[in-house]
């Protein structure tokens, strides 16, 4: 880990009850989802991450608790250092707040976020699916979605499969 | 249905002005095929007269879930997907891709191959923008611009099919090295390629960077001050024309760029034509660095000789029991990746590429998410538009550089 980052970390330790973790020398910072706006709004403030490079989410399924990873990875482009924001999320539907006033790039990879995972985002602007059509069903990079194949029907699982296949009403 | 037509507001009433609602204003449909969005985006227009008020883009018609697909492949096998994001910049997206990868596994790379990726990202990167000139110099009028620049790309892409058999989608670089070596022909045709290009970039600045026509349609259009596109996320030629001077090449240094001497071109001006200026001198940069890079391209290994990682060569096969084990191992069932997660980011074209790579033991990437420039770059544009005229817009558009394959992924 970049020492220049050891401030702002131990920062974050103290006022947000951030854990520290790091892996090939990069810093992982866990949060509570309730904490996070002041969190970027502090370090972007005070410790000059004007630049949000990325927001984007992780699925455990089917591990519950904590199912989703909301990951914020922020770039200094003063100091030249990157810190990420990890953020656990419980359950099925979770809920996340805006960072759309903190950081203006937000807006669409929230919406990515509510599009791809199903993550209810608050306070957001414009939340409507951003790549998929409206009338899509389902959030596909979520792990318990499937790849698109149709599932292969064995002797074994033949009717199991059968009885939740959609076929068309005459 | 005709590509501009007059649209309902009911789903976009949260975004337009109160004007819209009560009608005074028209809602107007641009794209998504429309020679100027380069690609498939939609743009929803509140018009009042000519003039933008509001501008709503919408994505996804390019939407091919790379990222759930690399998720069903092994480490070796899902690199071909990265071809495919942003399609101008194939070496580049393998490149950010591969680099993700040895740092999750903790790869080495052997110098030989570290100075052929450089040339060859470089390469990638004038033709890149050579795209954007000739397209970008149709959409304001300069027709001939876009004949001369896909001239001068043909070479590039002639030296791509030399190396690696493909002229757009290479997969050259694999995780721990490249494909094989270059060819002999190699060096003579990127030599051949150093002579020709900076005569021609001069002749395209003779054609464009004092005509009072291109000039009236590029000056003072479209201002991105540095503070809203840093806050937009945006990154690359687009953020170092509005005067903030980041460079990834620079900044933080990969596959050894520090060892190259080049400038980072910056303007402060944030207009259209600022961005033109950059571009250009950027391609003038990337024929430095290549041509300093092919000087002291130094002998040796092109891959790393770590068996568990990279697959044997071809030579190795008929004779060594082992190497046709590790070929039919790495082939199949891939190489495992630890647990854990990293980001690692190289600098396109169209500014900062970033890929979030998690492993979990197995051999097949758990979640790769690609931060790719497009997309922020693209969210700045209804705030720089407003106010300006829709022929505007089409500049301002072309400005972003903006390919839809890495914006919808």
């Amino acid at each position: 880990m970049d020492p220049k980052l050891l401030p702002i970390v131990r920062d974050l330790e103290a006022n947000f009850s951030g854990r520290l973790e790091e892996y090939r020398d990069e810093a992982h910072v866990f949060m509570q989802a309730d904490q996070i706006i002041r969190a970027l709004t502090l370090l972007r403030d005070k410790h000059q991450f004007g630049l949000l490079s990325t927001l984007s989410a992780v699925d455990y399924w089917p591990q519950r608790s904590p199912r989703f990873h909301i990951i914020y990875q922020l770039s200094s482009l003063a100091q030249n250092i990157t810190l990420q924001l990890r953020v656990p999320l419980d359950g099925d539907t979770p809920e996340l707040p805006s960072a759309t006033k903190v950081y203006a790039n937000a807006n669409w990879r929230e919406r990515e976020l509510f599009d791809m995972f199903g993550i209810y985002i608050r306070d957001h602007p414009d939340l409507r699916r951003i790549l998929l059509p409206p009338d899509m069903e389902g959030h596909p990079l979520r792990k318990d979605y499937p790849l698109g194949y149709e599932e292969p029907q064995f002797t074994f699982n033949y009717e199991e499969i059968d009885l939740r296949k959609p076929y068309a009403k005459e | 249905m005709p590509d501009l037509q007059e649209i309902p507001v009911g789903e976009y009433k949260h975004l337009v002005s109160e004007r819209a609602l009560r009608g005074e204003t028209m809602l107007l449909n641009m794209g998504p095929q429309h020679p100027s969005t380069h690609g498939v985006l939609r743009l929803v227009l509140e018009l009042d007269g000519e003039t933008i008020i509001t501008c709503i883009p919408d994505i996804g018609f390019l939407h091919t879930g790379i990222e759930k697909n690399m998720e069903a492949k092994t480490y070796l096998k899902a690199e071909v997907m990265s071809d495919r994001l942003d399609y101008l910049n194939t070496m580049g997206n393998n490149l950010a891709y591969v680099m993700a990868v040895e740092k999750l596994v903790e790869l080495d790379v052997p110098p030989r191959a570290q100075a052929i990726r450089v040339i060859l990202t470089e390469l990638q990167r004038i033709a890149s923008h050579l795209i954007w000139l000739g397209t970008s110099g149709l959409d304001v009028g300069a027709m001939s611009m876009f004949l001369y620049c896909f001239r001068e790309r043909e070479y590039v892409l002639d030296i791509f099919e030399l190396v690696s058999g493909q002229r757009m989608m290479t997969t050259y670089f694999r995780p721990g090295g490249l494909w094989r070596d270059i060819p002999v022909e190699f060096e003579a045709a990127v030599r051949d390629f150093l002579k020709m290009f900076p005569k021609r970039v001069d002749q395209y600045e003779e054609l464009l960077t004092k005509n009072p026509i291109f000039l009236d349609r590029m000056l003072a259009i479209g201002v991105l001050p540095g503070e809203v596109a840093l806050q937009h996320g945006v990154t690359g030629p687009m953020l170092r024309a509005s005067g903030v001077e980041w460079d990834l090449r620079k900044a933080r240094p990969y596959c050894g760029y520090e060892q190259y001497d080049f400038k980072v071109p910056v303007r402060t001006e944030g207009d259209t034509y600022a961005r033109y200026l950059v571009r250009i001198q950027e391609m003038r940069e990337s024929t430095s660095i290549v041509e300093q890079a092919l000087n002291k391209l130094p002998m040796g290994p092109v891959s790393s000789d770590d068996r568990k990682f990279v697959p044997p060569p071809r030579s190795e096969l008929g004779v060594s029991m082992e190497a046709l084990i590790h070929h039919f191992k790495l082939w199949t069932e891939g190489f495992p990746a630890p647990k854990g997660s990293i980001y690692s980011a190289v600098e396109s074209p169209r500014g900062e590429l970033g890929v979030y790579l998690e492993g979990d033991g197995g051999p097949k990437p758990y979640r790769i998410h690609w931060r790719t420039p497009s997309f922020d770059n693209l969210s700045v544009v209804p705030e720089i538009v407003k106010g300006h005229l829709v022929a505007d817009l089409v500049a301002i558009l072309a400005s972003t550089d903006i390919v839809l394959g890495d914006i919808d992924r």
